[in-house]
């Protein structure tokens, strides 16, 4: 594997081969002693261009578990702010040796645009609106550690679909792992002929979670009220929030995602947060079982 | 194990014979260790397996209960792997129970070059510290790169170096050493 730009271009055998190896890496962190020295003596650049706590943290613990070093670099304080262009940062951090750089930014394209420029590998660790690979890889590995095969599952994924890359990541990676999936919220954030991803388009709760196996819940961005989007957040939780009432629509063993950071009381009630369909702290422990198989398979693979 | 290829493949340790060795390495074992009071068997996972389970399946028949059996998994350990290409997926590691205070006999199918052993003590000593560790192997081929040596054999078989020696079963289901 030579970088992760995405899940779009991804076969399914790879997204096997990066799961299968993420099950061998949940073990080491359930050890006392968590660290492996499979990537002594490489560097990894975290180069986070957009505030995250959550996936810089999994990627920096992923990397250090297995001996690497990691580099934290950020946009307040970086040389961008003297107007450096990335492209330029990139080569810098080349010529200092990194062995694999891992990029957030608020603009799509941005991964790609790095990899076509760099010998390193390069990990889209978010990208705009585009994709969030990672993501969708620790999801597929959670739902299929909690219902084993994913074939003929059906995924409802409720939210903000326009702006979500994690939506655009999952429906790529559910569907070519032969699940059913089915996209949900209002019509202001379901983008028009969306259904030529494979997925289905449903305007209302009832619609996208009768019958379904999985439910991802995606964050809804208060900011996006001033957008004009949806009316009031009351009224978006009240139509397309995950509560009890809703959560009796999908199947009695139906499992619940959400990427975080959640909003309780708008796309998920607290009760359903805490509850034991959620599997919302099991994605995020995942998380850097996947980032450590990603970071391992990346690495191998040279020229 | 990975399945048989050539059909000149020469068998050089049939069913029977590995039963025979297992357990007279599982009789070496308790006699080595004086019991198997604090014995924990570490099957180095994929090739070790099968080997692991004899052993263990012996040692219950000898002592009347169980050793715990663990599998452990090396690929993240060697020192081979980086940068030789594309990457093996690695099989997960089970340890059953603590390490620390034990004996941990490692058992693999094959000992070669010594880097799996080297490999699976660095492993080992991440799970804590055991107060022995020892090999048994069904097959010792020779041509050792590091200073290890094997407790428990079941067969030295001389080979030369670009011999390909492995344990499989053949088309009747049956364990067996080939060349």
């Amino acid at each position: 594997m030579r970088g992760l730009l995405g899940i779009q271009d991804l076969p399914r055998t790879e997204i096997e081969r990066i799961l299968d190896t993420a099950e061998a890496m949940v073990e080491i962190s359930q050890r006392e002693i968590k660290r492996v020295p499979t990537l002594r003596g490489r560097t990894v650049i975290n180069l986070f261009l957009e505030p995250s706590t959550r996936t810089r943290v999994s990627f920096e613990i992923a990397a250090k578990r297995l001996s690497a070093d990691a580099i934290n670099v950020s946009s307040s304080g970086s040389s961008l702010s003297k107007a450096e262009t990335l492209a330029d940062m990139g080569q810098n951090l080349a010529a200092m040796n990194a062995d694999v750089l891992v990029v957030r930014d608020r603009t799509a394209g941005v991964p790609k645009m790095l990899a076509d420029r760099l010998p390193m590998p390069v990990i889209n660790a978010g990208d705009g609106c585009h994709e969030h690979p990672t993501q969708a890889l620790l999801d597929v590995f959670t739902v299929r550690q909690s219902l084993g095969t994913l074939d003929s599952r059906v995924v409802a994924i409720v939210g903000d679909i326009s702006h979500s890359r994690v939506a655009r990541s999952d429906i790529h990676a559910f569907t070519k792992m032969g699940a059913e999936v089915r996209v949900a919220g209002p019509p202001t954030m379901l983008p028009a002929g969306i259904d030529v991803l494979g997925v289905k388009a449903c305007f209302s709760m009832e619609e996208a979670l009768d019958g379904a196996d999985v439910i991802i819940m995606l964050r809804i961005q208060r900011e996006r009220l001033e957008q004009a989007l949806f009316p009031s957040v009351r009224e978006y939780s009240l139509t397309f929030g995950l509560n009890l009432r809703t959560l009796a629509l999908a199947k009695p063993d139906a499992i619940v995602l959400h990427p975080g950071p959640i909003n309780r009381g708008v796309e998920i009630s607290g009760e359903v947060a805490d509850a034991e369909p959620s599997r919302i702290l099991d994605q995020v422990t995942n998380g850097v079982a996947v980032r450590m198989a990603v970071l391992y398979l990346v690495t191998g693979e040279q020229a | 194990m990975r399945e048989a290829q050539a059909d000149s493949a020469r068998v050089v340790l049939d069913a029977p014979g590995i039963e025979r060795a297992a357990t007279r390495i599982a009789h070496e074992i308790v006699e080595r260790n004086g019991g198997t009071e604090d014995l924990v068997l570490v099957a180095i996972v994929a090739g070790g397996r099968d080997v692991a389970e004899l052993i263990r399946d012996r040692l219950r028949q000898i002592a009347g209960k169980d050793v715990p059996l663990g599998a452990l998994d090396v690929t993240l350990y060697r020192d081979d792997v980086v940068g030789q290409g594309r990457r093996p997926v690695p099989n997960p590691t089970r340890m059953p129970v603590s390490v620390a205070g034990k004996r941990v006999v490692l058992v693999d199918d094959v000992v070669f070059t010594g880097r799996t052993v080297r490999a699976a003590m660095d492993a080992i000593i991440d799970f804590g510290r055991p107060d022995a560790i020892q090999v048994a192997t069904l097959v010792d081929r020779g041509h050792r790169e590091l200073p290890i040596r094997v407790d428990f054999v079941g067969k030295n078989i001389p080979t030369a170096r670009s011999d390909e020696v492995l344990l499989h079963r053949n088309s009747r289901g049956e364990l067996e050493v080939v060349v």
